[in-house]
Formats: C-alpha cells, sequence, structure tokens
C-alpha cells in the first residue's frame, strides 16, 4: 500500500510541525508554517478537482474568496460566532462551485476552456465585490478583535496553528477516503478518457459536480481560515489572482492527484519563496519569480511533481537491484 | 439622458481602442491557430512591450511611434526564443504543459518587471497626446486614430505574410496537419517558433500604439489578456477576421458599458460576453472547432 506509506509520511509531517509550535517558534517561523497551511488547505481543495479530475481551474479564487467574505460578513454584520462562519463559509463556497460547475459542465467545457472560465468568474465576482457596499467595497472589510474559541482567535497564536494542522490533516484523510472509493476511481477514470468513462456508464456530469463542489468547499474553508488569521480582507485578496495561482503551483509542484502533493507543494514553495524573500532583501515580487520558475522547471523536468520525482528515483532504484 | 454627440464620440472612441485590443487579440489568435496553445505569457509580453516604449522614451527620449520601429522586430525574436529554447521543450508538446509553462513565464515576467520597476504607474508625455481631430461636430483623439490606422494595416501585413511567403505557407501547413507538413520536410520546431515570434511582435506594436495614450505597470498586460481572451474565443479561436471583428466590437461594448455604469463595472459587461460566448457558443462568432 504505497499510498497509505504516502498518507502516513504526511500524517507524521503534520506531527512534527504541531510539536515543534508547542515546544516553541519563532514568531516569523510560526507565521510562516501558518500561512503554509493555509495554502495547504487551498491547494488541497484544488488537488481534488484538478489532480484527480485533471480538470485545471485558473479562478479558485471564487471559493477561496466567497468562503473569506461569508465568514466575515456573518462575524461583522450579523454577529454570528466564527464556526458558524466557517460552515457558512464552506457551504456557500460549495455552492459557487456547482454554479459554475453546473455552467461549464453543461456546456462541456474541458482543458484550457475550463481553466479560462474560471478566471473569468473569479475576476467577475472580484469586480462586484470590489464595488459592492455589504462587502465594504474597494476599502475591504474587519473582522473585529475578540480572542476565544468560539471567535476562532488566540492571543497565542500557536492554538491557531494546531487548528489549521487538523483541519490539513482532516482534508488528507478526505483525500485518502476519495482515492479508495469508488467516486475517486469514476473521477480519476474520466480525467484519463472522459468518452472511454461515458461509454463505460459513468456519468461523468454528476462526478465532476460532486469533485468541483468538493474542491470549492475545501478551498473555501481555507478563505475562512485565512479571515480568522489576517481579520482583513478586500476583493483583491479575496477573488485576486494570486490565491487561484499559489493553490494551482502548490499542487503541481507537489505532485497533482497525490495525497500528499499538495501539502509538499505549499511547503517547498512558500519555504523557498520566503528564503528569497531574505536573501534579497525584500525586493517586491521575487518570490513569485522563484514560484514561477520552479513551476516550469517541475513541467519540463519532474512532470508529476516533488513527489513523483522522488517516487520514480525509488522505482529506478528498486530496478536496478532487481537487476544485480 | 446623453445628448448624440457624446454617444457617438463614445462608440467611435471604442471602435479605435478596439483596433488595438484586436491587435493584441491578433497576435493570441494566430499562436492559437497554429500551435493550437493558450498563450497566457501574452499579456506579460505585452508589459514587456510597453517598458521597452518607456524605457526608449525616457532613456534615449525616443518617440513612441519611432521607437516601436526598432522594438518590432526586437520582441519577434524575443518571441521565437521563448517558443524554440522554453516553452516547446519544457512542456513536452502536452496541453496541460503549455498551459503550466506559459502560465508560469507570465509570472515570472510579470514579477521580474515588479522587481527592476516596482509597481508605479509609468507614463508619456508626448506634445501629440491631447491633440484632437475635428470631424464633423466630433472631437477624436490623435493617439486613438493612429492607433486604427496602424492596427488595420498590420493586420493586412499579418495577412500578406501568411498569404504570399514561403514561411505563410509552411504555417499555415502546420497549422493543418502537423505530422504531413514534417514529412515534406517542414522544420515544425522552427515553423512554431516564428508563428510564436509573430503574435510577439503584434504586441510589440500593440505596446506603441498604447503607450502615448494609456500607462504601464507591471500588472497592465494582466489587465489586456482577459479581454483578448474574450475576443479570441469571441471571434472564434484561431480566426483572424474573428480577431478583428471581435476586438472592434469588445472596444466598442466597452466604451459604451463604461459610459453607462461607469470605468470599474463596465469591465464586467466584457467578462459577462467571454462567459456566455463560452458557455453558449465556444465556437465563436467565425470558428471552425470548438
Amino acid at each position: 500500500m504505497i499510498g497509505n506509506r504516502e498518507f502516513l509520511y504526511a500524517l507524521a509531517f503534520l506531527i512534527v510541525i504541531g510539536v515543534l509550535a508547542v515546544v516553541g517558534l519563532p514568531g516569523n517561523i510560526l507565521n510562516l508554517f501558518i500561512f503554509m497551511m493555509i495554502i495547504a488547505l487551498a491547494a488541497q481543495g484544488w488537488n481534488l478537482l484538478g489532480g484527480y479530475g485533471g480538470l485545471s481551474s485558473f479562478g479558485h479564487a471564487a471559493f477561496f474568496g466567497t468562503g473569506a467574505y461569508t465568514t466575515a460578513i456573518l462575524q461583522t454584520n450579523f454577529g454570528f460566532n466564527a464556526w458558524v462562519g466557517l460552515v457558512c463559509g464552506v457551504a456557500f463556497g460549495s455552492i459557487v462551485g456547482a454554479v459554475i460547475g453546473f455552467l461549464s459542465f453543461r456546456a462541456g467545457l474541458r482543458g484550457s476552456y475550463f481553466a479560462l472560465i474560471t478566471l473569468a468568474f473569479a475576476e467577475v465576482l472580484r469586480v462586484l465585490a470590489n464595488s459592492w457596499s455589504v462587502t465594504g467595497g474597494a476599502a475591504g472589510m474587519l473582522v473585529r478583535l475578540q480572542n476565544g474559541f468560539t471567535y476562532l482567535q488566540f492571543s497565542d497564536r500557536r492554538y491557531f496553528l494546531l487548528i489549521l494542522i487538523a483541519f490539513v490533516a482532516a482534508t488528507l484523510f478526505l483525500t485518502r477516503w476519495l482515492e479508495r472509493s469508488a467516486f475517486g476511481a469514476y473521477l480519476v477514470a474520466l480525467r484519463e478518457n472522459d468518452q472511454a468513462a461515458q461509454a463505460l456508464g459513468v456519468d461523468v456530469f454528476r462526478i465532476k459536480m460532486q469533485a468541483i463542489t468538493l474542491s470549492a468547499g475545501v478551498t473555501a474553508l481555507a478563505g475562512c481560515l485565512y479571515v480568522q488569521n489576517f481579520l482583513f480582507i478586500d476583493a483583491n485578496v479575496a477573488y485576486g489572482s494570486w490565491i487561484s495561482i499559489e493553490a494551482l503551483f502548490a499542487a503541481i509542484v507537489g505532485g497533482a492527484g497525490t495525497i500528499i502533493g499538495p501539502l509538499i507543494g505549499s511547503v517547498v514553495l512558500l519555504g523557498l519563496g520566503e528564503l528569497t524573500k531574505s536573501f534579497a532583501g525584500g525586493i517586491a515580487g521575487i518570490d513569485l519569480v522563484v514560484f514561477g520558475v520552479i513551476l516550469v522547471l517541475c513541467v519540463a523536468f519532474a512532470p508529476n511533481g516533488i513527489r513523483g520525482f522522488f517516487s520514480d528515483l525509488a522505482h529506478k532504484r528498486a530496478n536496478r537491484m532487481d537487476a544485480a | 439622458m446623453y445628448s448624440p454627440v457624446i454617444i457617438i464620440e463614445a462608440l467611435l472612441n471604442g471602435l479605435m481602442l478596439g483596433a488595438v485590443y484586436a491587435l493584441v487579440a491578433l497576435g493570441l489568435t494566430l499562436i492559437y491557430g497554429v500551435l493550437h496553445i493558450v498563450n497566457f505569457a501574452h499579456g506579460a509580453l505585452l508589459t514587456v512591450a510597453m517598458y521597452l516604449v518607456w524605457l526608449a522614451f525616457d532613456r534615449l527620449g525616443l518617440d513612441p511611434y519611432l521607437s516601436t520601429a526598432v522594438i518590432t522586430p526586437l520582441m519577434f525574436v524575443i518571441g521565437y526564443g521563448l517558443q524554440r529554447f522554453i516553452i516547446g521543450p519544457a512542456s513536452h508538446g502536452s496541453d496541460n504543459g503549455i498551459l503550466l509553462v506559459t502560465l508560469g513565464l507570465s509570472i515570472i515576467i510579470q514579477n521580474l518587471l515588479l522587481a527592476g520597476f516596482n509597481s508605479d504607474t509609468r507614463t508619456i508625455a508626448t506634445d501629440y497626446a491631447f491633440e484632437v481631430v475635428p470631424i464633423g461636430p466630433l472631437l477624436l483623439g490623435l493617439p486613438r486614430v493612429i492607433g486604427l490606422g496602424v492596427s488595420i494595416v498590420t493586420a493586412i501585413i499579418l495577412w500578406l505574410i501568411l498569404d504570399r511567403t514561403d514561411i505563410g505557407k509552411a504555417i499555415r501547413a502546420v497549422a493543418k496537419e502537423k505530422l504531413g507538413a514534417s514529412l515534406v520536410g517542414i522544420d515544425v520546431a522552427h515553423v512554431y517558433a516564428v508563428t510564436f515570434a509573430l503574435g510577439t511582435a503584434c504586441l510589440a506594436i500593440a505596446g506603441g500604439l498604447l503607450m502615448p495614450s494609456f500607462y504601464v505597470s507591471p500588472t497592465t498586460g494582466a489587465a489586456f489578456v482577459l479581454v483578448a481572451f474574450t475576443i479570441v474565443v469571441l471571434g472564434g479561436m484561431g480566426s483572424i477576421p474573428g480577431a478583428l471583428i471581435g476586438g472592434l466590437l469588445i472596444g466598442v461594448v466597452e466604451a459604451v458599458s463604461s459610459l453607462f455604469l461607469g470605468d470599474s463595472l463596465g469591465q464586467i459587461g466584457i467578462f459577462l460576453i467571454f462567459i456566455l460566448v463560452l458557455l453558449f457558443k465556444p465556437t465563436g462568432l467565425f470558428g471552425a472547432r470548438g
């Protein structure tokens, strides 16, 4: 069971981060881990649709932003607590996913057409959020500072990191379930050849709908937790292309369509980005240059991501040992 | 509520802006038509061209229309190199690979520009930027009139290249039947790179036409790229007349919708057209295949 071992590695990695956090990490490293986990969640969401289903979305910001705004509005304007906001955020994110999915899959969009339409939907939402008064318009909105478990805000940020780790672990379980379920098998089948899958009796439209709804919900969760961490959201953060890009990059670089890929990808990308920033002395955009270079190198030399690169190496070594 | 003069002026302005949009879209649709790839780096390359125009003006004092004559061959070479040595080899010819490599390139270029020039918007002040051409009661901005003229001439030149020259014939052959073309001795990798280079050269001209009346910042191209995609999809992926008509149409839609909705909401009109076309007629107005 290769998949099982991979799953255990991923869990062990999360536990190590958790233990380190409890023992004590410098504040900037703690913040970096918090951000890595938020991006890992968004990338786990992207991976369900883009990795397993082969439908590369360039607009996961649509779900991230909807989750973020839902929880921010519910807390600020209606006085709900953060957990109600989180549940509703995930629900609304999933609904947005279902609507976009219904429209695009009805029209049979795939490949670059699907990438383009998701990008366009995210842009429409960005422009709307930027001019609507409920979302605070261009000024954005602030969530009130209130410490406590019900508000998902902690004076000791280690608690927040532990909660994030728990959510990322939950998505690992979700992905492992997906890999072993009939639904996951159908999803991979339509990624490999959706006409063949259809001919064999797979309800392609329904499977795609389920995949985008699930995927959107997980990425919306990342949006909710982003707001809880930064307590501020505006249209360019919520629906900006940065999050669509980071979710996609992390999943692809780590290894799309694998359990551990998005987690590896976000840790490696953000870690290297942070290192570059500290060496380059705060030149704006330099970390994103590194992300872009890593993506291109990955597509060129490790098409299955870092995860695939190492399992290929392991295969080669095993083959050599068999031959000897 | 609006006088007819204002509306007609908005329409004509839209038409003239649309001509420059059409030029950007022309490059994109040419690349799609031959290589069958969606070039996500197109917007970032437009930004590069606009910065080159700005640099030539700022450092050397060159008039934008003059420097475009030098920058166009330069962008041709950059485009050739990118496709031949980076996009082609790195993507292993898979559609998804090309999509990701061009996306990666656009992020790299955009942020290198951000690192090099920071996020300030740069403009060029020429003496003719605010000159107007009076036509009856209408007043039309001189840079936009020039933009319309040059765009039309460029489209004709591009058509002549594709229709009359040997390389044009090779490009059309590769677009129709890649394997067959390579069997009769056409160097497909070279033809791909030339096509990509022609598309990139169109951006240089568009950059030169935009700079006198527009500004440039590292994200300027990103704003154009969705508009260009809308035009390409509307006109039909790969269709050159489609890109021209689509460009003019989108220019008019933008001008009219910003007149009635204001600038920020005005963009929505374009995105909605984009989504509606993708959903209901993904082959576009002139496209042969979906």
